[in-house]
């Protein structure tokens, strides 16, 4: 018998982990002298008091919920992937690639090519550490760090030396063609009467980002891969005894992880630069740990804890242009949910499971 | 390339293994115990940031080197008390601890010091001044030994000789005393540890807060010698290569001496030179920059000798009823 309701797991310990974390940033905030009142109005008014503010909301959380989404694939077959931010580079790559080097005739096919080529470079770049841990025994995590800056070093070397235009001083690809460019949730929205913000950069990504969820959502709880990924998650040795390779799990559940977090790309890199640029991810990679541990590895909870990093983003730009707090502050936020959420489970659940076995004796 | 520019390779080398080599030992203890560390750059940057501000403050290097080690020491409680008293997952807890280093640097920086999140320049006695080794001057014009001896051995900060020293302090620690044996046997079979009446709680505690110890010395040697004052990020992933060059070291001092100096080295060598060209190939200096990265993944892969990391590492201790 669970010594929990669901909804107890599901629900309260998130809630008193995020709680904890609202209540050590109010501190900090206070430490450094400034209002935290005032800084939550603030956040608020600039990432969802205007379309404007909705729009880059929206913008970040759909590179979290892919990355989001990455993480936490990979942790249902019990595997740590930190290595989203290289395969966010890669797939920024194949993007790049995708739109510079075919002439396609409307950005829909564009963007079916850009998600093909940025999704298969992500996985390419989690494979070799997913082959080694499967193989060779390497640990993934270490092997995953390792490829986040080799990643930045090659897209350093091919940004620097090979992919930037002859005369241009910016460490960066050329402009991607006009019919590669995203329609921005202005142009979605505006032929059904409703008016979102021009200047925004949220686009038709976020549609693939949900599709991406439901997708997800398919694979870890409806398909047969699936309840394989997760029996090898919980216990590799009575997965195998059922008959599942976990060789085969780990390469496959990796793959589908590094296509996710390179699939991003379209967001950042073709959504909103339109060419692309070095450091284009800025640190989603690690978000998505962030956004899986809290949306307990569950596309809806990845869903919304995405939105809310993407409103932490946003509110944060908004306090360093306004305020002497700088943008740093969601980094400690960030942190700080991933001590609760992700290290210090055990310290919110122990004592919430007493209270709740309490309560059960005194029942009976 | 001619002597002299040897020399001076060698010479940057040197500075540059030493956050490396101190943080790669420290590394060393924490893993030997059983604790996973990738916390280590987090680390490094507090300890870094706090140094170069209290050293500002107080116009005293030693000061400044205090308050990073007790930086560094904090962060490391945190982490003892994530993966040890509540078993969380210490991969996760190293993960935050470097996330929650780079915000709160930047943040009490800026609120201290309002330039931007970078502490004031250091001057004077706020900086660790290079040590002349005895008779450096006199030999100086020897040929060959003379400019080896006042120009590579002699002239660094004492840290960079502490950190030299601590290699053979590590390897004696380990190898040679009680407290070395059950460190060690702590990270490989906990359990054969508490039957024997010792507490495994107890000995990684200890260890963690080595760790914190001699990270915090690394990040000091950033910001007030390597450099003078702390900037933004300033480790700039030294906390993974000292975690890199841990792997190659097979988690062994002195390995660990030779990997930090051959990663030192890539550095060094980057800096120096950019791009190379050699036999007619031109290598960039991105490769150079990433070999750490790449070597430590061939050695993992076990194609050039294993890896095998402690036994117990990772693995949070439950005491038996």
């Amino acid at each position: 018998m669970d010594k929990m309701p669901r909804w107890a797991d599901v629900f309260l310990i998130p809630l008193i982990s995020l709680l904890l974390a609202a209540i050590i940033s109010a501190l900090v905030i206070i430490a450094i002298g400034e209002d935290p009142v005032a800084a939550v109005k603030m956040m608020v008014n600039g990432a969802l008091g205007s379309t404007y503010g909705w729009g880059y909301t929206l913008y970040y959380a759909t590179n979290f919920i892919f990355t989001g989404l990455a993480v936490s694939v990979a942790f249902h077959a019990r595997l740590f992937n930190i290595g989203g931010e290289g395969q966010a580079m890669l797939g920024g790559l194949g993007v790049a690639i995708a739109c510079l080097y075919i002439p396609w005739p409307h950005w829909s096919l564009a963007l079916l090519g850009a998600i093909f080529m940025s999704a298969l470079m992500g996985a390419a770049w989690a494979a070799i550490p997913a082959y080694l841990q499967a193989k060779r025994g390497s640990h993934i995590v270490i092997t995953t760090i390792m490829f986040n800056f080799i990643a930045a070093g090659l897209l350093n070397y091919l940004l620097v030396n090979v992919m930037r235009p002859t005369g241009s001083m910016d460490p960066a690809t050329g402009k991607f063609p006009e019919t590669t460019h995203l329609p921005t949730l202005h142009d979605l929205l505006t032929p059904l009467g409703i008016k979102f913000s021009k200047a925004a950069p949220a686009n038709v990504s976020l549609v693939v980002a949900l599709l991406a969820c439901i997708l997800v959502y398919y694979l870890i709880w409806r398909m047969k891969l699936g309840y394989e990924i997760r029996a090898q998650g919980h216990s590799e040795s009575a997965a195998k005894y059922a008959g599942i390779n976990p060789t085969r799990i780990i390469v496959i559940s990796m793959l589908v992880s590094g296509g996710l977090a390179g699939a991003m790309a379209i967001n950042n890199v073709m959504g909103e630069a339109e060419r692309l640029v070095m450091n284009a991810t800025e640190g989603a990679g690690f978000i998505g740990i962030a956004v899986a541990l809290m949306g307990r590895n569950h596309p809806f909870g990845v869903l919304l804890a995405a939105i809310l990093f993407g409103f932490l983003y946003q509110g944060g730009a908004e306090l360093a242009l306004w305020t002497d707090i700088p943008r740093e502050l969601i980094v400690v936020i960030q942190a700080l949910v991933i001590l609760f959420t992700g290290a210090l489970d055990n310290m919110v659940r122990m004592p919430l499971e007493r209270i709740f076995l309490a309560l059960r004796k005194e029942r009976s | 390339m001619d002597f002299v520019t040897i020399i001076q390779v060698l010479d940057s080398t040197l500075r540059l293994a030493t956050p490396l080599l101190l943080a790669c030992l420290a590394g060393l203890f924490s893993e030997r115990a059983g604790i996973f560390d990738i916390g280590l750059e987090g680390k490094m940057l507090a300890a870094a940031m706090f140094a170069g501000a209290f050293a500002a403050v107080s116009g005293s290097v030693w000061i400044g080197l205090l308050a990073g080690i007790g930086a560094s020491l904090i962060l490391s409680g945190l982490h003892g008390v994530t993966s040890i008293t509540f078993r969380g997952n210490q991969l996760i807890s190293g993960v935050a601890i470097n996330f929650l280093a780079a915000g709160l640097t930047v943040l009490v920086a800026q609120s201290w010091f309002g330039q931007g999140g970078r502490t004031p320049s250091l001057m004077g006695g706020a900086r660790f001044e290079p040590i002349t080794l005895p008779f450096a001057e006199t030999v100086k014009d020897v040929p060959i030994f003379g400019p080896i001896y006042h120009e590579l051995i002699s002239g660094h900060t004492i840290l960079v000789y502490l950190a030299l020293a601590c290699v053979p302090a590590t390897w004696w620690l380990l190898y040679r005393t009680r407290f070395g044996l059950r460190l060690r046997a702590v990270g490989e079979a906990p359990e054969a540890v508490d039957t024997a009446g010792v507490s495994v709680v107890g000995m990684r505690f200890a260890a963690v807060a080595i760790c914190g110890v001699l990270c915090g010395i690394a990040g000091a040697y950033l910001a007030t010698g390597l450099q003078a004052g702390f900037v933004k990020d300033m480790t700039a992933g030294r906390g993974f290569i000292a975690l890199a060059a841990l792997i190659f070291a097979k988690w062994r001092p002195w390995y660990a001496l030779s990997a930090t100096l051959l990663f030192g080295f890539l550095q060094a060598i980057a800096v120096r030179f950019q791009n190379i060209e050699l036999f007619g190939f031109t290598i960039p200096v991105q490769f150079t920059e990433s070999l750490p990265y790449i070597l430590t993944v061939v050695i993992l892969a076990g194609f050039v000798g294993k890896a095998i990391p402690p036994r117990a590492g990772g693995q949070p201790y439950v005491k038996e009823n």
